[in-house]
């Protein structure tokens, strides 16, 4: 005891790394990082040993020779004569479009059958519980061959279109439901029609000028102007009448029999629309179950208290609830949506050709680069989930409690 | 210091993993089966019999390097492989040999680690579609859509096809046989595509084949064959000469029914002598028994027998022997000499 209060001894010994309290966790964890990084370094140099036994080389070389395979759905133009490189960004992109559509669907089914979980109507509480319930219960996989299941057994073939074929395009001719995918009318531009679009984005830009201004009244003056309508005529009356004045510089190409298939217009794939529903259909139960949690997270109070105002139920949901809700359901919504981009990786089961499908499959199996696509592929995948989730957290931050 | 040697224990120790891998046969015998890699499922070549055992034309060379290396034609693990991961599952030891419709290519044999030791089927790419459609040729196909196995030859083949001939046509990317069989009987695609083989043994599944019609364009030579990893010559020439015994068992009309009749006593051919141990010893140079042909042929006959099985014209697959006949017929079989 006296020799501790009296005068310190300063010098270090060996053991003191273990047995005294304030190194042993320094120790312990240099020890911990020593041991992850040598079984790392086991790790590569296993791999590269065995891949010169196999008598191979680690190379991304095969990047940029000739892919020689094509792919059905292109964002960007793509041929067989196009390098592996294009090939998976090809499939990139063919990733992002369906997580992104999906993203933004299934947030909506997921909003809505969340509230309406919650609804008192028993019927519709009882449907939305089933819907979650057997959603979330089964796995994705199986929703996924479903939906393509039903698009490509219920549906008619393309001849069936022809005459005496007992199927017919709806929406007057212009809209085709084959086994082979949705055709849709496929817009033209002409000349003058980026002054119709330029028109366009306008009355968009001002209708959202049109809410802040009229907030700032409702603020300042208690007035309320009908947003809805003024919205709604912005929407359409300038874009309409730059439409008519150009000369009608768009016009749409119908989807035609011709050949083996429809021609001309926009063809949607089954393979796009089955992976489309079925991821959001799957997340959207997930969604459904943040939403409610988020609610119920809302104390019972602020709607009595808002209800003790006078407010209807919808307002006292859109205006007091909802907004407190959000901070509770942004966290784990965004696990979701990132559980969504990589459930996409299940594309190949309905032929969609995503990224794991171009470079993680054909492209692999042609050139034999599995470690290197795989990787490739694994960075894509973690940098569009970095992407996602830091987007997110910013705009959580945006809606979260401002404690000050 | 202490890291260095640590390291290059891991260097010794990997160095061993790849040398390990170089005795697929001690490993084998050891294990007391072959895990040979095969079609998931695919009429004639390799599916389940009504009692659950494998059976096909494929699968018959698996049960003859079983027979030839264990002395059991029924000691083989047989695990199901799709086309996209039958060469990985091949190069990471998960199976000792793949005999699964495998073209035999310069970049599969050079540049995935992997040997190719045989043609048992010379094969071509082609189409079928339905009969009524009313194409007689694969060159009416501008603006098919085409059904297509992911991770085949086929898949280039295709793009090269309809690129060189300036037609334009929709790949419908499917990743088993089953697959495409589905989704060319919904409609979903015009075409099928697959090497001949492979679409006479899916036809012979449908309902009403003979709605289905085959187009007489071949647009690539497939050279259908086993595979083995590269690095272990020794397992690569017994798979190769299983092969060939089983085409100069047919050759010298050696069939399952009279082989153990002709092992009795030396005949006076010696290559039938050598090749069924009454004289040499050429099944000890390969490491086996003296008897390996005997067991090979009297447990799935000779080459011509198990074709006429499983894939012959008299079977609902229905192909004529054609280029897969032997030398002595006009055909490409032709053993090497067992001498």
């Amino acid at each position: 005891m006296a020799d501790m209060t009296g005068t310190p001894r300063d010098t270090f010994r060996l053991s003191q790394l273990l047995y005294d309290a304030r190194y042993r966790s320094m120790t312990i964890q240099v020890i911990a990082a020593m041991l992850l990084m040598l079984s790392l370094a086991w790790l590569v140099d296993n791999t590269v040993q065995n891949l010169a036994a196999l008598g191979k080389d680690f190379s991304f070389r095969f990047l940029w020779t000739t892919a020689g395979y094509d792919i059905n759905q292109q964002i960007i133009p793509f041929s067989s004569q196009d390098t592996h490189a294009r090939a998976a960004l090809v499939g990139i992109l063919n990733t992002l479009l369906v997580a992104f559509m999906g993203c933004i669907l299934a947030t909506v089914i997921g909003v809505l059958a969340g509230v309406l979980r919650l609804s008192k109507n028993f019927v519709v509480a009882g449907i939305m519980t089933f819907y979650v319930e057997a959603m979330r219960n089964t796995p994705l996989l199986i929703w996924i061959l479903i939906v393509f299941a039903v698009m490509t057994e219920a549906t008619p073939q393309p001849r069936d279109f022809r005459e005496g074929g007992g199927a017919s395009m709806i929406l007057w001719d212009s809209v085709a439901i084959s086994n082979r995918g949705v055709f849709v009318p496929k817009p033209l531009w002409g000349e003058g029609s980026g002054l119709v679009v330029a028109v366009f984005l306008l009355s968009i830009a001002a209708i959202f000028i049109l809410r802040r201004v009229a907030r700032k009244r409702q603020e300042q003056t208690g007035e309320q102007l009908p947003v809805f309508r003024l919205s709604l005529a912005l929407f359409f009356i300038p874009a309409l009448l730059a439409f008519f004045v150009m000369g009608q510089p768009i016009t749409l190409e119908m989807p035609e029999l011709g050949g083996f298939n429809f021609v001309g217009g926009i063809q949607i794939r089954n393979s796009l629309i089955a992976l489309w529903l079925a991821l959001s259909l799957y997340t959207s139960a997930f969604i459904a179950e943040i939403v409610r949690s988020g609610i119920l997270a809302v104390s019972r109070g602020q709607t009595e208290a808002a209800f003790a105002l006078g407010m209807q139920p919808n307002r006292t949901m859109q205006l007091v609830i909802l907004p407190q809700a959000l901070r509770v359901i942004i966290p784990p919504l965004i696990s979701q949506f990132l559980n969504l981009t990589k459930n996409s990786s299940l594309a190949l089961a309905v032929g969609y050709m995503d990224v794991r499908s171009t470079l993680g499959g054909i492209t692999i199996n042609q050139t034999g680069r599995e470690i290197e696509g795989i990787l490739l592929l694994g960075t894509f995948y973690l940098i569009v989930s970095l992407i996602i989730s830091s987007a997110m957290n910013y705009y959580n931050s945006s809606v979260k409690l401002k404690e000050r | 210091m202490k890291k260095s040697i640590f390291l290059g224990t891991l260097a010794v120790a990997g160095l061993a993993a790849g040398l390990a891998s170089a005795q697929t046969l001690a490993d084998v015998q050891a294990r007391g089966s072959l895990k040979c890699g095969s079609n998931e499922g695919l009429a004639g070549f390799a599916f389940p019999d009504a009692n659950g055992n494998m059976q096909g034309f494929d699968v018959a060379l698996c049960r003859a390097i079983a027979a030839a290396t264990l002395g059991d034609a029924q000691a083989v693990e047989f695990v199901p492989l799709t086309s996209q991961t039958r060469f990985t599952a091949l190069a990471a030891g998960e199976v000792d040999v793949l005999v699964r419709n495998s073209t035999w290519t310069f970049t599969r044999d050079n540049d995935l680690g992997l040997d190719f030791v045989g043609v048992n089927y010379y094969d071509g790419q082609g189409f079928m579609v339905r009969k009524d459609l009313g194409v007689s040729s694969a060159r009416e196909l501008d603006g098919a859509t085409v059904c297509i196995q992911t991770g085949t030859t086929t898949e280039l083949n295709l793009a090269d096809f309809f690129r060189v001939n300036a037609i334009s046509y929709e790949p419908v990317p499917v990743a088993t046989n089953a697959e495409g069989q589905q989704q060319y009987l919904a409609g979903a695609c015009d075409v099928y595509t697959t090497d001949i083989s492979g679409l006479a043994a899916t036809r012979a599944t449908f309902e009403n084949a003979g709605d289905h019609v085959i187009l007489p364009e071949v647009v690539s030579k497939e050279p259908l064959g086993p595979v083995v990893r590269h690095g272990d010559n020794a397992w690569g020439d017994i798979v190769r000469w299983t092969l060939f015994a089983l085409l100069a068992a047919e050759e010298h009309e050696i069939t399952s029914a009279n082989v153990r009749e002709i092992a009795s006593a030396a005949t006076d051919n010696p290559e039938i002598n050598r090749m069924l141990g009454t004289e040499g010893e050429l099944g000890q140079k390969l490491g086996l028994s003296s008897d390996w042909i005997v067991n090979v042929i009297s447990s799935v006959g000779n080459y011509g027998e198990i074709f006429e099985a499983y894939i012959g014209e008299n079977t609902p697959v229905g192909l004529a022997r054609g280029l897969n006949a032997q030398w002595t017929n006009g055909g490409l079989m032709y053993a090497m000499p067992f001498n």
